[in-house]
């Protein structure tokens, strides 16, 4: 479903990403890491739309992907990805007005009450029934979250991006969160796209690890070389030993 | 002893520490006041609380010899009218250029060096201008209070339009929200209680412009009068009618206050993001 094809980033020398190609089947669940700065959020926006690549292809459907976030990419952020103005109730009849053609983005009559009962059974099934009047900054971290990945699948995405959603997350309810997306990520038939600084959970979450990192390095030049996908192993056949090998490679002794 | 940064004062010092400067300032004036007075019954410079009371009792409450109004809150009713309609089509303005121009890099990249120079006009120096092309009705005041405050209000909208998370446009984006739906449904609703915060800080500029033109060509109006009686150093009523205006503007900036606080318990509660 989803391709690159010698795909280059760069800002002006700043090489981020060299020669990445792949593919991606429909129902796939990738997680990505890397050391801060790799390039694997560059990628994720590469696929959301908000950057486009320097040279080569980025696919869908053997499509260039638009250069512009649209419904069939849904993305939630490690944070802002909800309406500060809106409460947990109106967050989600937000995103069913956006998915109608209207200039304001509000409901009326009919459609706003048949919205009002939707939103209410989908944040019931997420565990926010009982805080639908209240605003994003009254909600702890998680439930601000479980609200962000509501909000996202009401646009119906068949692409799902997730930039370290839970990074922020005391490890508790890091584990709920985990289940939430499994269980969405069937429920939905949905292709996912995570980004992680937590090797573990990259190890066990989905069915696709990749490893973002410089095949070349010149240390005169740090940024000639960009990033590359070093690892790319299906998930659940992975060994001990190439957990510590893939560790030790992100975080060079001395430094972490 | 703690340092001198780490001291902070408690409830009832800090009330005290507030009133101080207020009630010293009023010791003083009045100490002066008799002084003067006791040398120079006549003088006009330190009026007594009675003379100032007597003036506002002559103003507010007994018709005027000549027109028969009560003339204290004839000027009240003008300038409030005034600067109420200055400032409203002010903020009017202000916010759509500013929601506009922080939004649309298209339109930005029209108007933003515009608006920067327009900024820089001095408006004082509009005034004549406003006065030969509008006359010397009520039209060239409420114009002159407009364009004053109007391109800072478009600049503080502009710049807290561009401060909204990138992040919140993508995510409306990503569940097929159009331009208009994101500037209506998205942006507006967050700037409101930042307009209103523009409106508060632009309301001493707007009370500038006010009196200015009041003071320059006028019937009626808290600064005509001010500016009028200055000819006989009736001091007697200056100072009331100052204190008056800077309760007024007191009175405006609580009330918008808590406007935005009653309308935006989102914003008020910290709920920025």
């Amino acid at each position: 479903m989803i391709e690159a094809r010698n795909l280059w980033k760069r800002y002006g020398d700043n090489v981020v990403l060299e020669r990445i190609n792949m593919t991606v089947a429909e129902g796939e669940f990738i997680t990505m890491v890397g050391t801060s700065g790799c390039g694997k959020s560059t990628f994720l926006k590469m696929l959301l739309g908000t950057e486009s690549p320097s040279s080569g292809e980025l696919l869908l459907d053997g499509k260039p992907i638009p250069a512009e976030p649209g419904p069939d990419r849904g993305i939630v952020f490690q944070q802002y990805s909800v309406f500060p103005h809106m409460t947990v109730l109106q967050n989600v009849m937000a995103a069913k007005a956006f998915a109608r053609n209207g200039i304001s983005g509000y409901l009326f009559g009919n459609a706003r009450i048949r919205a009002r009962e939707e939103a209410r059974t989908l944040l019931e099934q997420v565990g926010l029934g009982h805080a639908l009047e209240r605003y994003p900054h009254e909600l702890s971290g998680g439930m601000k979250q479980r609200l962000a990945l509501a909000q996202a699948l009401l646009g119906r995405p068949r692409i799902l991006l997730l930039d370290e959603p839970f990074g922020a997350l005391d490890p508790g309810i890091r584990a709920d969160m985990h289940e939430l997306v499994l269980e969405l990520w069937r429920e939905h038939q949905l292709t996912v796209f995570m980004v992680t600084h937590d090797l573990k959970e990259g190890f066990y979450l989905g069915t696709r690890l990749w490893v973002f990192d410089k095949l070349r390095a010149d240390p005169q030049a740090p940024n000639a070389y960009g990033a590359s996908i070093t690892y790319d192993l299906p998930v659940g056949k992975l060994d001990r030993a190439t957990y510590e090998e893939i560790d030790d490679n992100l975080r060079p002794v001395g430094n972490g | 002893m703690k340092r001198l940064i780490n001291q902070t004062p408690g409830a009832a010092l800090n009330l005290m520490l507030g009133l101080l400067p207020f009630a010293l300032l009023l010791l003083v004036y009045i100490a002066g006041s008799e002084l003067r007075l006791e040398l120079n019954p006549n003088d006009k410079l330190l009026p007594s609380f009675t003379q100032m009371g007597a003036a506002i009792q002559r103003m507010a409450f007994e018709p005027s010899k000549r027109t028969g109004e009560y003339l204290f809150w004839v000027d009240t009713a003008s300038s409030l009218t005034r600067l109420a309609l200055g400032v409203a089509i002010a903020a009017v303005i202000g916010l759509l250029l500013g929601i506009l121009t922080g939004a649309l890099p298209l339109i930005r990249a029209g108007l933003s060096p515009l608006l920067t120079v327009v900024s820089l006009v001095p408006p004082l120096a509009l005034l004549p201008i406003l006065f030969i092309v509008f006359g010397l009705g009520e039209l060239s005041k409420v114009v002159l209070i407009a364009i004053g405050i109007t391109p800072f209000i478009a600049r503080d909208i502009q710049r807290r339009t561009e401060e909204i998370p990138a992040e919140q446009l993508v995510k409306a984006q990503t569940l097929g929200a159009s331009t208009s739906q994101i500037l209506i449904r998205v942006l507006l609703p967050q700037l409101m209680p930042k307009l209103i915060d523009a409106v508060r800080l632009s309301l001493g500029a707007g009370w500038l412009f006010l009196i200015a033109a009041e003071a320059i060509a006028s019937t009626d109006g808290l600064g005509y009068r001010i500016f009028l009686v200055r000819r006989y150093l009736s001091m007697d009523l200056i100072l009331p009618y100052v204190a008056w205006i800077t309760l007024l503007a007191f009175l405006l900036d609580i009330a918008l206050a808590w406007l935005s606080r009653r309308l935006f318990p989102w914003h008020a509660q910290g709920g920025r993001r």
